[in-house]
């Protein structure tokens, strides 16, 4: 892959912190303002587009940066959630939910706090990774798909069938929910901030370095084996978060969520932003939630001068948002950012060349 | 437990019919990644889409049935050779990825639409009282249909395995998946080769959406997803890229889901794992499945 050379010159230290302040600062704000006084709907969009922008980082880190083809988000973000909904469902609310079947007697008892119960999905998310990891590692491209693929709908299969640990295809209701944006957005900071130093540390490189060119990277001395390994894992945990903060965003849980259909959303969201780009992730992760949401007037029965029109139908959204993902593939295949990240310098340059734009309209010169 | 002589005899020909129509589609399967190394994701979709053609073909535009099929037959071609075109082709010389989110694009796009047009909600697939007619032989009851189904299979294998070894089409298919490159420089017209591969995987599909429909007589959006990636797995078991090979994988699938379910009534809920857990031994055994070549990987 070529890169493209830099020739912009770089912001004065100084003032690339300052700018890196300014926006922490404008984003806590916002978080604040958003928090305060918008309202509940607004407030679980931007909260899914947090969760997203996790899952989709997920996602780019196993298929963008290190150039495995992974489908098993599904799966990892279902262990996840279930950790969260099993070990935060208030003791007493147990018996009416798992009415059909008591609840297994080891964890009936069992009651952790979010963060604990968060993080223990994440790992377990991990764990398994590492199990699928070592058999299934050893396979290239698009066998490593379907593998990981299987692997997300054993995982349903599974949870639907252990009846008194997930409540089989019942699902688990009365999980305590989130509503403020604290706890998914600093999540999410957290997890892009921990992202985009692993991506700089040597980990990273050499995670890139499989996804350039396995053979060479092998010669080079890189474990292929480990580091595939390594990413997998991550992948999963931040998968596995995700999971379960989807869990405690909607308050119930049941298998068909996870059907593997919901990985290709976090699919898009990286062909969109970028195979192998955090900032694109990022960016895609919201045009990707805020646009499904705003689809959603594509279901609703349209009539434009009382003559109602037959396209509009429940179903027609998912058209749309499937024919997204084709035209982007096959037309925008860098999508958003291709392998490059979003800098200071790059968006000062973008928008001195929208100012020249402007002033060339007016006549004059005005930027230099 | 215990199976005495005579369920085990039905369940055995339930699962050879079972096999017989996964070893179909993944004749599909095994065809395009042959070709083009692509797991045509969109496969199982096109299944679906037989399956509802003939539904309206019979159920609401009451056609006669041998007409309904060859016009199933021809639209499933039409539409397998057509994702081609416009799916896989203009992504011909893009990075293998790109091609395989396409394909999960196709296949995404074939679900949502046909739930779309035609309803989530299953539709019943028209009744054939002669194929649905139980037999009894020897106290064992058969549905005619269990019996047809592998005939139909094996000749049809039959006739694909004397196009690809004897007629010219055959030798430029196997031409080009040997050598992509070089069959080009010989002057085999790629495009077509790859055209005709599809429409070939895509009447087998149509065949076996038909009998499918027959088997289990319901028709919905979703109906392709799990015997596409089963069958997938079937093709992966068989070796990759095999017809035989593809053939085997489908039997043997077929007969590890029911005789398993059957023997071990507790595992009823896993049926549909099985298919994963198989492919997951078999890449770990014997990762060019049991008829594949070893291929070394070239720097």
């Amino acid at each position: 892959m070529k890169k493209r050379v830099k020739t912009k010159t770089q912001l004065p230290l100084k003032n690339r912190w300052l700018l890196n302040i300014g926006a922490i600062v404008f984003l806590i704000a916002f978080i604040f303002i958003a928090n305060q006084f918008l309202d509940s709907y607004i407030r679980r969009i931007l909260n899914l587009c947090a969760i997203y922008t996790i899952l989709g980082l997920s996602m780019n880190l196993i298929n963008g940066f290190t150039g495995l083809f992974s489908l098993g988000q599904a799966g990892f973000m279902a262990i996840g959630a279930y950790a969260v909904a099993i070990f935060t469902v208030p003791l007493e609310a147990r018996a009416t939910i798992f009415y059909l079947e008591p609840m297994h007697p080891a964890i009936s008892h069992i009651r952790l706090p979010f963060v604990v119960a968060l993080l223990l999905g994440g790992l377990l998310a991990a764990l398994a990774a590492f199990l699928i990891g070592a058999p299934v590692l050893r396979l290239r491209g698009d066998y490593l798909a379907i593998a990981t693929l299987g692997f997300s709908e054993i995982i349903r299969i599974v949870f639907t069938n252990i009846q008194n640990i997930t409540n089989g295809a019942l699902g688990i209701k009365n999980i305590p929910t989130i509503s403020n944006l604290w706890w998914t957005w600093g999540i999410a900071l957290i997890v892009i901030s921990s992202m985009v130093l692993l991506i700089r540390s040597s980990y990273g490189r050499a995670f890139k370095a499989i996804r350039e060119d396995e053979i060479a990277a092998e010669a080079m001395g890189i474990g292929l084996f480990k580091h595939k390994v390594i990413a997998f894992m991550i992948s999963a945990f931040m998968a596995g978060i995700g999971g379960g903060l989807f869990a405690a965003l909607l308050g119930t849980v049941d298998p068909k969520q996870f059907y593997f259909t919901l990985t290709y959303n976090f699919l898009l969201i990286i062909v969109l932003g970028g195979m192998g780009s955090i900032s694109g992730t990022i960016m895609s992760a919201f045009i990707v939630t805020i646009g499904l949401e705003w689809l959603r007037f594509l279901d609703e029965p349209l009539s434009i001068a009382g003559i109602s029109i037959p396209l509009f139908r429940p179903g027609l959204r998912m058209v749309v948002f499937s024919l997204l993902l084709m035209g982007v593939v096959l037309f925008y295949r860098k999508g958003l950012m291709g392998q490059t990240e979003l800098s200071w310098e790059r968006i000062i340059g973008f928008f001195k060349k929208f100012g020249k734009k402007e002033g060339s309209q007016v006549g004059g010169d005005l930027s230099e | 437990m215990t199976l005495d002589a005579q369920t085990f005899m039905q369940h055995l020909a339930n699962g050879i019919s079972v096999g017989s129509l996964y070893a179909l589609i993944a004749i599909g399967y095994t065809m395009v990644y042959g070709i083009l190394r692509l797991i045509n994701f969109a496969h199982g979709d096109i299944f679906m889409m037989a399956a509802y053609f003939a539904f309206f073909g019979i159920a609401v535009f009451h056609l006669p049935w041998y007409v309904a099929f060859l016009l199933v037959i021809g639209v499933t071609v039409l539409l397998g050779a057509g994702i081609e075109k416009a799916a896989y082709r203009p992504l011909r010389d893009a990075p293998k990825s790109s091609v395989l989110i396409s394909a999960i694009g196709v296949s995404f796009l074939l679900e949502n639409l046909a739930t779309f047009l035609f309803s989530g909600k299953p539709k019943a697939f028209p009744d054939f009282p002669a194929m649905t007619r139980v037999l009894e032989i020897k106290g064992i009851s058969i549905q005619v249909l269990t019996l047809v189904v592998p005939l139909v299979t094996i000749l049809l294998l039959f006739i694909l395995l004397f196009i690809v070894n004897h007629t010219k089409l055959g030798m430029a298919m196997r031409a080009v998946s040997k050598d992509y490159e070089i069959a080009q420089v010989m002057g085999i017209k790629i495009d077509r080769i790859i055209a005709y591969t599809f429409g070939i995987g895509s009447s087998l599909a149509a065949i076996g959406a038909i009998l499918w429909g027959m088997k289990y007589p319901q028709v919905s959006p979703l109906m392709g997803v799990m015997p596409g990636l089963k069958c997938f797995i079937a093709a992966v078991i068989g070796g990759i890229g095999n017809i035989k090979g593809a053939v085997m994988g489908g039997f043997i699938l077929g007969l590890a889901e029911v005789l398993l379910v059957a023997a071990f009534s507790s595992l009823t809920g896993y049926r549909d794992a099985i298919a994963f857990i198989l492919l997951i031994i078999i890449l770990l055994v014997r990762p060019t499945g049991l008829l594949g070549e070893k291929t070394a990987e070239k720097v």
